[in-house]
């Protein structure tokens, strides 16, 4: 066990955990989008961003990835936190005007109009759709691609993949509604990822219900086990 | 290839070779790096070879293709040795003429002569170019001297010796505690203690160890990594297995983008040569030591020079930046503890091993020791390679070194550090460089590159280069880098665009801190510098295309215009019939007009005008 400083408050945690994780332990909210406690940490939003004290001044580091240290002292909440989360929900709200948390964290936090247009993509690249796909599923059938401004979620080489098995745990998983599903009939379609699947139908009522290929590779684990 | 199996086989190698160099016998060393070799150097240096077996003088007058000399404005650059007689720009035809006159009669050729800029004095002998006067060159030192491509040219200069030493006479602390005591600091941007570095990599916990030589240089304008490579390659090997001994790991890479062509060749020919030479490989020197390195070429993603970013690319996955801790000197490659320095870095741990820390430490400033390499390009005379001891200062180089401005203009200011330094003004062109006095002023030593501006430099253009530089090179990972730098972009854009607006500065400032505070890895935490330190220094040049929609450098498009001056236009129609978009009219002998909505500001007019009657305001 370790001890350290979190909003003046001393806490015991395991070692080897996150600062996220320990404060949220603990009762201290963080706000986060691209953390999920299923999935290895990203470190990409910046959301979660807390200050740390360091022999050379406050530093600001993002909880969800940062160790929680012995003797560490962090604030969840300082002035300096607020004004990077601002910034950065200001930016995601120039990127994505029209995703729905992202104006949620906006009005919370006092984010008004952003002061420049970034576009209008509801997906924010936290990337927690490829991190399931990849650690959940194991499928692996989609990855962030290019880089920068220009980068995106893709199956490889932008075309249909067949590694995708369509068992909708990115839809999911979106914080923002970026990728959509639609089943109809029989057929169903992740519009992003441009696959599409016979889903099978159910014996007793007729419904359809799943892919064919999500049941396999079901299966296959459930035997496998 | 005689192959070295003890210290004292090395020894009686250099010594022969020693022996074979006869010190008076002619040798014309032929510029090859990749500067020269663009001006068509491997041309010059077959019509030597050619010319000197016409002559029936093979055998007696040596050619060598060398590595950059780090004169490149001048390229092809030759010097005859031993006279040291120094020509500039020589050309295939040149080559007869050379070897009759200079090498058989001792005759200077005047036109290839080396005229100084400042002065207009003629220098025959490159010692007595003042561009070489004022550097210190320790890790160029032998660069126009050997072959690169030739492990025996440097061996005869006591290559390999300092490894040698670090294997036989020395235990890995101990060449630990040499470099930490020399004062080395990374030279790839940080300026992290090597020593230091090091000693925690050798202290983690773990069988397995590697060390990375960092060869992703990747600021625009800069070079110096890719010629130490190029010209001599077995330095930065030398520097790696002393250090590999010194931390315990068997394994090297090499992460060199590939758009070096020349250096990736170089260095594989040097890794061939010094494992069929026996000093890479098993049992090094019969120390019982065992060292390979692998050569890893990168696909040019700016990127990829962060280190974790960088391994990430070595295990084959995208190169993206993951948070550190850990550090890679606790869980690196494949979660082993690794080293990573910079080539400069590895290539000046030989040097301090030969000639010792104390002696190494006495050379720079309080906290900065040794050289340091920089590329000075930009609106200078001498653009070219320069290594001066830490503490000279920016005047040196720009004004002494550099040869000035060319046409007698002013310098306005030089960036240092690429992407991620910082712009510093000619008021503070006498601070002694060294990492601290960089970062007070807002910038960094960075890896080298250094661009340097004129009067003509519009700073806010300058700054929106750099930002479309980050903003397409980030990763993408992080919101404040991926959007932040994007934002900033755009608000550059609309202030050269004209349609800058009150609180624009103010909301970059903003911006420029968040993103340098919250950003997840080195590129985003520096990409706002030239924004910032532009800001700090050339402030009104930003009030101007925000409050008087005006360039004062005469660069954004949008904001300047041409007109003709009626007082001293001859109507020679010289302008009217150059103008591409046939904006201008007027009789003959009769004042002519631009007309401004047909203008797209090419500024044709303005060259071709012999009487200065076309202005731009």
């Amino acid at each position: 066990m370790i001890s350290l400083t979190i909003d003046g408050r001393r806490i015991e945690a395991a070692e080897g955990s996150t600062i996220l994780e320990v404060a949220r332990e603990h009762g201290i909210e963080i706000p986060t989008l691209c953390y999920h406690e299923a999935l290895e940490p990203y470190g990409g939003c910046r959301l979660c961003v807390v200050e740390l004290e360091t022999p050379r001044g406050p530093r600001l580091v993002a909880s969800c990835v940062y160790p929680a240290e012995e003797g560490a002292v962090v604030k969840t909440n300082s002035e300096m936190v607020q004004a990077s989360r601002r910034m950065t929900v200001e930016l995601l709200l120039a990127a994505a005007p029209h995703a729905k948390v992202i104006q949620e964290l906006a009005a919370r936090m006092g984010v008004k109009e952003p002061r420049v247009t970034l576009g209008d993509n509801d997906c924010i690249l936290c990337g927690l759709c490829v991190r399931a796909c990849a650690e959940i599923v194991g499928a692996k059938a989609i990855s962030l691609v290019h880089r920068g401004f220009s980068k995106e979620v893709s199956p490889p080489f932008e075309i249909g993949s067949n590694a995708c098995i369509g068992c909708t745990t990115c839809v999911f998983i979106c914080p923002t509604g970026a990728i959509k599903l639609q089943d109809v009939l029989s057929t169903r379609s992740v519009h992003e990822w441009t696959s599409e699947f016979q889903a099978r139908a159910c014996k007793i009522c007729g419904d359809h219900y799943l892919a064919p290929e999500f049941a396999g590779e079901a299966k296959e684990s459930l035997v496998g086990e | 290839m005689t192959r070295v199996e003890t210290p004292d086989d090395l020894y009686r190698l250099q010594q022969q070779l020693k022996a074979e160099t006869d010190p008076d016998q002619p040798r014309i060393s032929v510029c090859c790096g990749t500067g020269c070799r663009v001006h068509g150097s491997m041309d010059v240096i077959q019509a030597f070879r050619e010319e000197i077996n016409g002559r029936r003088l093979s055998g007696k007058v040596e050619v060598v293709g060398t590595g950059c000399h780090g004169f490149c404005e001048k390229g092809p650059v030759v010097v005859l040795k031993p006279s040291g007689v120094f020509y500039e720009g020589v050309g295939v035809e040149d080559v007869p003429e050379i070897i009759v006159e200079t090498m058989m009669n001792g005759a200077v050729i005047d036109r290839l002569v080396y005229t100084d800029p400042l002065s207009g004095d003629r220098v025959v002998h490159e010692h007595e170019v003042p561009f070489y006067q004022k550097q210190k060159r320790l890790v160029l030192d032998l660069n126009g001297d050997i072959d690169p491509t030739n492990i025996e040219d440097y061996i005869a200069f006591n290559g390999y010796a300092a490894l040698s030493k670090a294997l036989l006479q020395m235990k890995p602390g101990e060449v630990i505690e040499e470099v930490t005591q020399s004062g080395l600091r990374g030279r790839g941007g940080a300026g992290f203690p090597t020593g230091v570095k090091w000693r925690l990599c050798r202290e983690a916990t773990g069988d397995v160890k590697y060390i990375v030589c960092n060869a992703d240089e990747g600021d625009p304008g800069a070079y110096m990594d890719r010629s130490i490579m190029e010209g001599n390659p077995h330095r930065v090997l030398e520097g790696m297995i002393i250090g590999a001994w010194a931390i315990g790991a068997s394994q090297g890479y090499v992460y060199i983008r590939n758009e070096y062509p020349l250096a990736v060749e170089n260095l594989r020919i040097a890794l061939r040569q010094a494992e069929e030479c026996g000093l890479l490989g098993h049992n090094i020197l019969g120390s019982g030591f065992d060292f390979t390195v692998q050569i890893r070429p990168g696909s040019g993603a700016f990127v990829c020079g962060e280190e974790t970013a960088l391994m990430a690319s070595i295990e084959d996955r995208v190169g993206e930046p993951r948070p550190r801790p850990p550090y890679p000197a606790v869980s690196g490659l494949w979660g082993k503890p690794t080293n990573i320095n910079n080539v400069e870095t590895w290539a000046n741990v030989p040097i301090i091993i030969d000639r010792g820390a104390e002696w190494y430490s006495e050379i720079g400033t309080d906290q900065s020791k040794g050289t340091k390499i920089f590329s000075v390009v930009g609106k200078i005379n001498n653009t070219g390679l320069v290594e001066v001891p830490m503490g000279t200062t920016l005047s040196e180089i720009i004004h002494d070194i550099g040869g000035g401005i060319p046409g007698g203009r002013e310098c306005k200011a030089v960036q240092l550090g690429g992407p991620s330094g910082g712009c510093i003004p000619s008021a503070h062109f006498d601070v002694p460089i060294d990492y601290e006095s960089l970062q007070e002023l807002g910038s960094m030593m960075g890896s080298g590159g250094m661009v340097v501006c004129d009067e003509d430099t519009c700073m806010v253009e300058f700054a929106r280069y750099f930002m479309d530089f980050v903003q397409q090179e980030s990763c993408g990972k992080c919101v404040p880098c991926r959007l932040g730098t994007r934002a900033m972009l755009e608000v550059l854009t609309r202030i050269t665009q004209g349609e800058g607006s009150e609180g624009d500065i103010e909301y970059l400032l903003e911006l420029g801190g968040q993103i340098k505070e919250s950003s997840l890895c080195g590129l985003g935490q520096t990409a706002p510098n030239p924004v910032l330190s532009t800001i700090r220094y050339f402030r009104d040049e930003y009030e101007a295309h925000i409050r008087d929609k005006r360039c004062p450098s005469h660069v954004c498009k949008a904001l300047i215009q041409y007109t003709i001056d009626v007082d001293k236009c001859t109507g020679c129609g010289r302008c009217l019939r150059s103008c591409p978009v046939e904006a201008i009219s007027g009789a003959k002998k009769e004042t002519h007009v631009i007309d401004q909505e047909k203008c797209i500001k090419c500024g044709t007019c303005l060259e071709v005008c012999k009487f200065d009657a076309v202005v731009v305001e």
